[in-house]
């Protein structure tokens, strides 16, 4: 049987108290979300929190809401409504299509997005969504309010920016128009985490690459942003041979190890092939949004 | 600490450590033991119950996080000797061997069917994709779903 070691459990009732008790108990005290990533880690002693501070009851932190010209959304806020958010499906169809192969229908109604962040796991498919879409993080603690990008909030395998005392509240999306997105993954079987996962976000203007966003799960310590083909494919008129050479370059700037998900050159192979794919799509979906 | 959740309506009060795994906090105290525990890893969907109506695997639920909510187990399913649909219809499809998968697959099928009255077969597909069955194949439970939604009157009339 597997249990967790013994720790001392509070629920929060708001933010800011959820924030105190961070503050008060220190490093040994953690945030408890849906529990899906911590509550497996407490049960291998891969995590020894000493002090869980249970958010489930705060309800002003579950929205995806329109806000001064962002998509904002909850820290709180369950795969299964990023899966079922109109506004979301809209703008960033790459979320639903995530959702729809992260983990399976039961565990998705209790895991959050702050939750899947703040795992800073390589494999979890919302990092790359929320580093492809060039998402935001607010950080909040007793001295106020941070806004971080991913590729500063993500800082190391299984660490983030947000500090002692702090929490995740807050993400937030650009809306800008022109915009398509896409996730391809490649699984072993229904609800895995993925072998090799690739997000993808372009914005067209006048039939070019006016900016874009590409992330990779699975194959690296973090999440790869793969910078070096975002620089390619910017300012240059979309084709297939553009994607073949982002395609290229994702499948060299990714760095996998060996598990039982796959040996090195699988991955990489499948960094090239799913980038490529994951960019003809989301292409597709700005074309559509230009027209 | 003291914690009352409350069980298939009825509220259980109980002194437990915090670290206690909902799933062990149903079969120990009102010793409910028809949710199963399997493979403790959230892979398997043998625990699963409803909390507030939707299917959650009580493996990867502490027990004191559940305090407030409304949990339902397998043993709700059938009212007065009558069972619900679903059970029904894994009789009439033949669609349990050993049985261990069935109380989660029970369950979430009742979920299921809650939300979508009239779900295809891909629906019913997904909606048990986190539940493992080492003996059936699957075919039977996605016909046995399909024969309680197509058979709900069997409940509404008796019960
Ligand atoms: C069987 C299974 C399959 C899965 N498959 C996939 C998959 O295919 N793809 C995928 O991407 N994920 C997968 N997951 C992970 C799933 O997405 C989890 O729900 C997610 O990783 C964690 O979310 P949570 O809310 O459960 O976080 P928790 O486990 O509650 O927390 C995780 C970490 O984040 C911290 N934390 C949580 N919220 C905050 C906050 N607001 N501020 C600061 N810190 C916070 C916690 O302290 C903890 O360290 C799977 C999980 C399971 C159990
Ligand atoms: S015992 Fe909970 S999912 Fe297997
Ligand atoms: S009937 Fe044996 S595991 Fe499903």
């Amino acid at each position: 049987m597997q249990t967790p070691a013994p720790f001392e459990y509070e629920r929060a009732t708001s933010v800011e108290g959820a924030i105190a008790s961070l503050e008060r108990l220190g490093p040994e005290a953690r945030i408890i979300a849906g529990g899906h990533s911590l509550l497996p880690m407490m049960k291998l002693r891969l995590a020894n929190p000493e002090h869980l501070i249970d958010i489930n009851d705060l309800d002003e932190l579950s929205y995806i809401r329109e806000e001064d010209g962002e998509i904002r959304i909850g820290a709180l806020t369950r795969h299964v409504h990023l899966l079922q958010s109109e506004l979301l499906r809209r703008w960033y169809p790459v979320f639903a299509e995530a959702e729809t192969v992260i983990a399976d229908p039961v565990v998705r109604n209790r895991g959050t997005i702050g939750g899947s962040l703040c795992q800073a796991d390589a494999a979890e498919d919302l990092s790359a969504v929320c580093s492809a879409v060039k998402a935001r993080a607010v950080i909040r603690g007793t001295a106020g309010e941070r806004v971080v990008s991913m590729g500063k909030f993500h800082v190391g395998p299984y660490q983030t920016a947000v500090g002692a005392g702090e929490m995740l509240t807050e993400v937030r999306l650009p809306m800008r128009p022109g915009g398509g997105s896409a996730h391809e993954k490649v699984e072993r079987r229904a609800g895995d985490f993925a072998i090799a996962a690739s997000s993808a976000a372009v914005w067209i203007d006048g039939g070019v690459i006016t900016d874009v966003g590409l992330a990779l799960s699975a194959v690296g310590p973090i999440t790869v942003h793969v910078t070096r083909a975002e620089e390619l494919l910017r300012g240059k008129a979309p084709s297939e041979e553009l994607f073949a050479a982002a395609g290229e370059i994702a499948s060299a700037d990714c760095s996998p190890t060996a598990d039982g998900r796959g040996p090195v050159d699988y991955k990489r192979h499948l960094a090239g092939a799913l980038t490529k794919r994951a960019l003809r799509r989301a292409t597709a979906g700005a074309l559509r949004q230009e027209a | 600490m003291q914690v009352t959740i409350t069980v298939n309506g009825v509220p259980v009060t109980r002194d437990i450590e915090p670290r206690l795994l909902l799933v062990h906090f149903i079969r120990e105290t009102p010793g409910l033991t028809g949710t199963h525990w399997g493979c403790d890893t959230s892979n398997c969907g043998a625990c699963v119950v409803l909390m507030d109506d939707k299917p959650i695997k009580s493996c990867t639920q502490l027990a004191v996080m559940s305090e407030g909510h409304d949990i339902r187990t397998v043993e709700s399913l059938e009212v007065d000797g009558r069972l619900d649909p679903v059970q029904q219809g894994f009789h009439e499809k033949h669609a349990l061997q050993c049985g261990f998968c069935t109380p989660g697959m029970l369950m979430t099928s009742r979920a299921l069917l809650d939300e979508n009255p009239d779900p295809t077969d891909h629906d019913i597909r997904t909606a048990i994709s986190g539940a493992i069955c080492r003996c059936t194949g699957y075919q039977n439970i996605v016909a046995a779903v399909r024969w309680a939604a197509e058979h709900p009157a069997v409940e509404k009339q008796e019960v």
